[in-house]
């Protein structure tokens, strides 16, 4: 799993608080490939710069819209969250499961170290 | 036999007139003579195949049969299915076999005893409109194969057009359901969001994705329905409700039914004749005993901006899972961990999936969450509330599926932002939740048109009397690429 914090970044957060018309620089899609955790070379990163910007174009259509007091909705239906009793309901498929990993080791996921 | 209606092989099955054995070789047959042309399945597993219609078989004449059993269908790529291949169209999934079956897989094969004749090819992780962004190539248009078939439930689409399959399942996140069913001249639905399980399908933006059938008529996609629907533990957003058979109003006549036209629908952007094809189908329904209305949705224009801001949020997050540890594709060379990570993804994804997880990463990104993500939330609410007030005058809504009749292989595969604009008048029903329908309404060139039809949650049963009632007066449905002749 891509780290939690790959998404909080401060580079990216430059203290430009108008935000239309808004063009993404070559470092900053350099930057969002690394927090995404794609490797990208210089020339897929100007490709990529042009779709980007021009994705963003129309999006940008959005500003022109004043929202406030709308509530944001995250989801088509108004329902919470359901629970259920802490019990197990599934069995054990480890074996299963791991057979479609890549690496696997005595049970465990294998990776590159990560402590030295 | 290959033009039968499921209900039709269903009373052939249970007359004994066929099996579900033959029935399915016939089906076979067909995929491995026309799928080297159509590119449709991109998996295919005979001997598993013939193993269920076998064990269909076994159900018919033990007199344990449901309405379903032993009629072979399609499955699109993107739902789990055990011992099965399931790459959702990507490299990064293209050897990885299913350990569990998704709730419609369960529910479709091992309750109601549909065979499967294999996986169909669609746009990367559903993420397309012209199914050109799959890792296993692009499919064709068995009504012009130099044209795309739509996306993102491409594949599904072109098998049902040319028959290689009765019917199939399709996703429709933005659109992926009834455009390709528009481009290929069949009927789809996308139901009420949370009526299908969404557990082993894989996810690509889990507020909005939603399974549905694709069939050649409104009776067809019922039936099917009825098989894939269900309250589902496994899935946080399965809706508990009552059991309804999505069949029971087919027939009902539908005098006073109320359509509204939205103007928004009606203006600029549609292409000349495919409009003429979709108001001469609401004239048909004036007929038929509707009236028309018209309404507004006064803040469609800012669906797809919306939706290219929620679908890629929600995709960068759901796509961190493929990461090269636990299953999928690992680049073969890498140095630490943050460089396998980035290699593996690199190389598993393509290059339309890549760009939107990047767009999620940067709207959902501290300093813009409030500009980007949290404005598309407002207008997404916005785009509901539109809704309401219009069904407030109408029962169902009515308009073009597609801006357009099916384009060229590579027409827009350069400018994403072009092809974005193909789904604009499917987004708004995924923002909003909302039932939707597309159903072939006539040609223009020789390519099919669908109109879209719009239904109030939970109004299934109706999107389907008033597709159901229209098939019994036209006979575009009937109509047949000539591969299917």
């Amino acid at each position: 799993m891509i780290p939690y914090n790959a998404f909080h970044f401060k580079t990216l957060c430059t203290a430009k608080k108008s935000l239309a018309p808004m063009s993404l620089t070559l470092e900053q899609v350099k930057r969002i490939a690394h927090l995404a955790r794609i490797e990208i070379s210089d020339d897929d990163a100007l490709t990529t710069q042009g779709h980007l910007n021009g994705i963003f174009q129309l999006i940008e259509q959005m500003q022109a819209v004043d929202t406030s007091g709308v509530e944001p909705m995250a989801h088509a239906q108004d329902v919470s969250q359901r629970l259920r009793d802490d019990a197990v309901s599934e069995g054990d498929r480890r074996a299963a499961y791991q057979a479609v990993a890549p690496e696997t080791e005595s049970g465990l996921y294998l990776v590159p170290k990560v402590i030295e | 036999m290959i033009n039968k209606s499921l209900k039709e092989l269903s009373q052939a099955l249970a007359a004994r007139q066929i099996s579900s054995v033959e029935l399915s070789t016939l089906f076979l047959d067909r995929i491995e003579r026309l799928n080297p042309t159509l590119n449709a399945f991109v998996t295919i597993d005979r001997e598993r195949s013939l193993k269920m219609a076998r064990e269909a078989d076994a159900r018919i004449a033990a007199g344990t049969a449901g309405p379903l059993t032993g009629i072979p269908i399609a499955q699109k790529d993107i739902f789990c299915a055990e011992g099965w291949r399931t790459t959702c169209g990507s490299k990064m999934l293209a050897n990885f076999v299913s350990p569990y079956d998704a709730t419609v897989i369960e529910k479709m094969h091992r309750d109601a005893g549909l065979v499967s004749l294999g996986k169909t090819n669609m746009d990367e992780f559903a993420m397309g409109s012209s199914n050109e962004t799959s890792f296993f190539g692009p499919v064709r248009n068995p009504w012009d194969t130099s044209r795309v078939p739509g996306g993102s439930s491409g594949g599904s689409a072109a098998a049902v057009a040319a028959r290689l399959a009765p019917a199939a399942t399709g996703t429709d996140t933005g659109g992926s359901i009834r455009q390709p069913a528009a481009l290929c001249n069949l009927t789809g639905l996308k139901p009420t969001y949370g009526v299908v399980s969404r557990y082993g399908m894989i996810a690509f933006a889990s507020s909005l994705d939603q399974g549905g059938p694709m069939a050649a008529s409104a009776e067809d996609c019922a039936l099917l329905l009825n098989t894939m629907v269900g309250f589902d533990e496994r899935d946080s957003t399965s809706l508990d409700r009552p059991v309804e058979d999505y069949a029971r109003d087919l027939d009902k006549p539908l005098n006073g039914l109320r359509i509204g036209l939205p103007k928004e629908f009606f203006g600029e952007g549609c292409d000349a004749e495919v409009m003429a094809a979709v108001r001469a189908a609401i004239n048909e329904y004036e007929k038929l005993g509707a009236t028309c209305v018209e309404v507004s949705l006064p803040n469609s224009h800012l669906s797809v901006p919306a939706y290219y801001v929620i679908a890629p949020a929600e995709a960068s997050s759901n796509l961190s899972r493929f990461d090269g540890v636990r299953y999928g594709y690992r680049a073969p060379d890498y140095g630490n961990l943050d460089d396998m990570y980035k290699k593996t993804r690199a190389q598993g994804f393509g290059a339309e999936v890549k760009r939107r997880i990047m767009i999620g990463a940067y709207v959902l990104s501290h300093g813009y969450y409030d500009a980007y993500y949290l404005q598309a939330q407002r207008i997404r609410r916005l785009i509901a509330n539109d809704f309401v007030e219009a069904f407030k005058q109408c029962d169902v809504i009515m308009g073009p599926t597609s801006p357009s009749t099916a384009f060229k292989l590579g027409e827009k595969a350069a400018d994403p932002v072009q092809m974005y604009l193909s789904d604009i008048y499917t987004i708004a029903v995924n923002l909003a939740g909302l039932p939707g329908m597309s159903v072939p309404c006539g040609f223009v060139g020789g390519l099919p048109v669908g109109l879209q039809l719009i239904g109030n949650y939970f109004a299934e049963g109706l999107l389907l009397n008033v597709a159901h009632r229209y098939q019994q007066a036209t006979d575009w449905h009937l109509h047949r690429p000539a591969s299917a002749v």
